[in-house]
């Protein structure tokens, strides 16, 4: 395409989203407007969601398409920022936006490898792989292994890789999606998936990758807005700063103070001292849980027994309610100790927020800090071989404009998680100053509300029965620090209804672009590429579409079934993809020694040792594989290194395999040679 | 332009290439994994942060944007440079 139309629908494009943007203004401030006059919350949430789907079915509908060029690789002409915000949107999942902040909050400084994690992956896809991508130019990754290392089996093996990885991740996004569903319309969980599903479809089934791209634009302009005006907001209320990244150094000091504080206070302690009697009490009966069972039960009979022959009425009832109280059952009392037990990770005492590998000796710290380090070098990598990201950079025009694509895709990326950090200190400052301390007649508004919701999300109970809060007493999930900073504001409930649409619009985003690389890797990769390479195009778009529809359909009854082990794994995601992709890729570009058989087997044993650590020492697949109950202890830890990090064994395994297999084989053919060659340079002059 | 220098052209812009990203990876691994690994001891005031703490929320992430910029911006001037550029003609 000549620079000329390129910059005229470059234009185009701006004054399409500059619209777009001032139309989502206008909608916020008329909702904002009907809520004052008198608008309730389940029909805002009905309006919302209906609105956001309504503008993704909107453009999926205008951009539908039967080009493979269009349908795999958006037409390759979108420009470098639009490409930049698309990647943003395909990257930052309803984990990003919705638990990152929750995660900030609860570890502190360890939570900050997700963030230099989660960015610094993108310069390596900068420095090390995504120019050469855009130059090598096909449609899909597994084209690169193909093309690279000659023949089916490599790339038949990177279809693989990608299917474990980003099917894992499309399960936990549309079980994502399911729940900001039902939280914003309060319909069951089962049908808000399948009506986020539905949201998903609607983009990329007709019009593939040129669909999902503008969506992405579009509903990366919605997160970031929701993400940001709370923040701001909150910053405002705090430190009178609109700016929170460079205001919150302050409030982060008085954090401090309230700590120094929290950890002298007796009454801080005695909490922690029954939960840690409740969880040993429980711990002790679930060795033998039918006798415990029985010897509980017997000993409440007794007590009714003796309030009898005493004729003391009060004692009597309640020894009586007691026993009603117990569960009838053994496995309901199994169940009951079972989260009794689980008190025991409260029993920590509180963790300093900006301190470093807290721990209470130096060995723990010393694990500490190695298990941070090995997370930020997975996530990283990670980031930089999952094949949903790789792909967005084979859309923009060129070589150039990939490289600048890049720069821009972190930046918007950027706003999102140099903020988290702020958000989750200043959520901090509300709970440590207006919950903590306080009487349990007069909690907050918010808290209140809260805590009907779910237990799970936010619980505050009185363990030592002193009608004070302690610190030790709040229990807050993951999501509720995003969640719920709009009513800790005090800002109205068309905010609330914002975030939970930023939510929703991570988790379709980034649904969009994984269901997209699964089917074209089914698509593409298996069906044209090695079952019928004489396809006409029409029909190879057309089985790309059938088989989008099939695996959206799979991932929405599997996320359906809330399946806990599945959500474990997507953090195991990065791994496997940073010890499956990464070596090969670079390798195969900055290596033209590399050969086929070294990639093959190098990627095997990258991949297989990460599966072999995660199997051992992760208790779900543990459970899956050697049948040991989650129960048990993890004793086999490397280095006491986490199974979530079991990338940072595969990634250098995969490596000296590569290097040492190539060695002994011979060089590759001077074709693939001359194929590094065009991959490295932006223009190969003749 | 002869062939061979032509040949011997591309070989620079490459090892130039390679200069530029092994500094820049060198920097990355700085701010990565050398700050945090000393993270306990690099606790002094950085405008109201404990610079560990800093570096890892807004600082590294600073610095990766910069890096990715600063790559793109030489390799533009390095494609023009050695005639690599898309869209040149000699």
């Amino acid at each position: 395409m000549s620079s000329a139309s390129q910059q005229a629908f470059s234009a185009r494009l701006w004054s399409i989203f500059a619209f777009y943007t001032v139309g989502f203004v206008f909608f916020l401030v008329a909702l904002a407007a009907l809520e004052q006059a008198g608008m309730s919350r389940t029909p805002m949430g009905y309006v919302f969601l209906g609105a956001t789907i309504l503008v993704y079915a909107v453009i999926g509908i205008t951009s539908r398409t039967n080009d493979p060029t269009e349908y795999y690789v958006a037409g390759r002409r979108v420009p470098a920022v639009f490409n930049g915000m698309a990647t943003a949107a395909d990257w930052m999942s309803a984990a990003s936006f919705i638990s990152l902040a929750g995660g900030l909050y609860a570890g502190g400084y360890s939570g900050l490898a997700f963030v230099t994690g989660w960015t610094g992956g993108y310069v390596l896809v900068a420095l090390l792989l995504a120019p050469y991508l855009r130059k090598f130019g096909r449609f899909t990754i597994p084209d690169f292994f193909g093309a690279r290392y000659g023949g089916h089996i490599p790339r038949m093996l990177a279809v693989a890789i990608a299917l474990v990885c980003s099917f894992t991740y499309v399960v936990a996004q549309i079980y994502g999606l399911g729940l900001v569903t039902t939280r914003l319309t309060g319909v069951e969980f089962e049908i808000a998936s399948f009506l986020g599903l539905a949201g998903i479809l609607v983009c990329s089934f007709l019009g593939g990758m040129k669909a999902v791209t503008w969506t992405q634009v579009a509903q990366y302009i919605i997160l970031i807005a929701a993400y940001m005006i709370p923040v701001v907001w909150l910053s405002v209320q705090q430190t009178g700063n609109p700016l929170p990244q460079f205001a919150y150094g302050q409030q982060l000091q008085k954090i401090g103070q309230i700590e120094e504080r929290l950890l002298a206070d007796p009454a801080e302690e005695e909490v922690r001292r029954i939960f840690r009697e409740r969880a040993d009490t429980a711990i002790a009966a679930l060795v033998d849980p039918a006798a415990s069972f029985e010897r509980e039960t017997a000993r409440l009979r007794q007590a009714i027994e003796l309030a009898r022959t005493s004729g003391d009425r009060e004692a009597l009832k309640q020894a009586e309610d007691a026993l009603a109280a117990y569960p009838a059952r053994v496995d309901a009392a199994v169940a009951q100790w079972r989260s009794e037990a689980a008190l025991a990770a409260r029993v920590r005492p509180l963790v300093r927020h900006a301190e470093p590998f807290a721990g209470a000796t130096e060995a723990d710290r010393d694990t500490a800090r190695r298990n941070f380090l090995a997370l930020v070098f997975c996530l990283m990598v990670g980031t930089a071989a999952l094949p949903h990201i790789l792909m967005r950079f084979y859309t923009t025009p060129s070589v150039r404009e990939t490289r600048s694509s890049v720069a821009w895709s972190l930046f918007f990326i950027f706003l999102l998680y140099f903020t988290a950090p702020a958000l989750a200190v200043l959520v901090k400052y509300v709970v440590y100053h207006d919950v903590v301390g306080t009487s349990f007649s007069a909690l907050p508004g918010w808290v209140e509300q809260w805590r009907k919701v779910d237990p799970a999300v936010l619980s505050i109970m009185d363990v030592n029965v002193d009608g004070i809060v302690q610190a030790a007493e709040i229990l807050l999930g993951d999501d509720i620090v995003v969640l719920a900073t709009p009513e800790i504001a005090g800002l109205p409930y068309v905010i609330s209804g914002l975030v939970a649409a930023g939510g929703l619009s991570a988790a379709l985003s980034t649904a969009d672009g994984l269901l997209l690389t699964i089917a074209n890797a089914l698509s593409h990769d298996t069906y044209y590429k090695v079952i019928d390479p004489s396809a006409p195009t029409a029909k190879r778009v057309l089985i790309s579409k059938v088989l989008l529809l099939l695996v959206a359909v799979v991932a929405a009854l599997t996320a359906a079934q809330r399946p806990a082990g599945i959500l474990h794994l997507v953090s195991a995601a990065f791994s496997f993809a940073a010890a499956g992709f990464f070596p090969a890729l670079v390798l195969g570009i900055f290596w033209k020694r590399a050969t086929g058989l070294g990639a093959t087997l190098g990627m095997l044993a990258g991949f297989g040792v990460t599966l072999y650590y995660m199997s051992r020492t992760q208790p779900w697949l543990r459970e899956l594989v050697y049948g040991i109950p989650q129960e048990m202890p993890v004793t086999d830890l490397w280095w006491g290194i986490e199974p979530i990090s079991a990338g940072i064994f595969g990634v250098p395994v995969g490596f000296a395999v590569i290097v040492v297999v190539s060695l002994l084989t011979p060089a590759p053919a001077p074709e693939t040679r001359r194929l590094v060659d065009t991959i490295r340079y932006p223009r190969l002059p003749p | 332009m002869r062939p061979e220098d032509s040949r011997d052209g591309l070989k620079r812009y490459w090892r130039r290439n390679l200069v530029l990203t092994a500094g820049l990876l060198f920097a990355w691994f700085v701010v990565s994994f050398v700050v945090p690994a000393f993270a306990r001891y690099l606790d002094f005031d950085f405008f109201g942060w404990p610079f560990a703490f800093w570096v890892g929320a807004q600082g590294a992430p600073i610095v990766y944007l910069l890096i990715i910029w600063f790559y793109a911006r030489r390799m533009d001037r390095l494609d023009r440079e050695f005639g690599v550029a898309e869209g040149d003609e000699e």
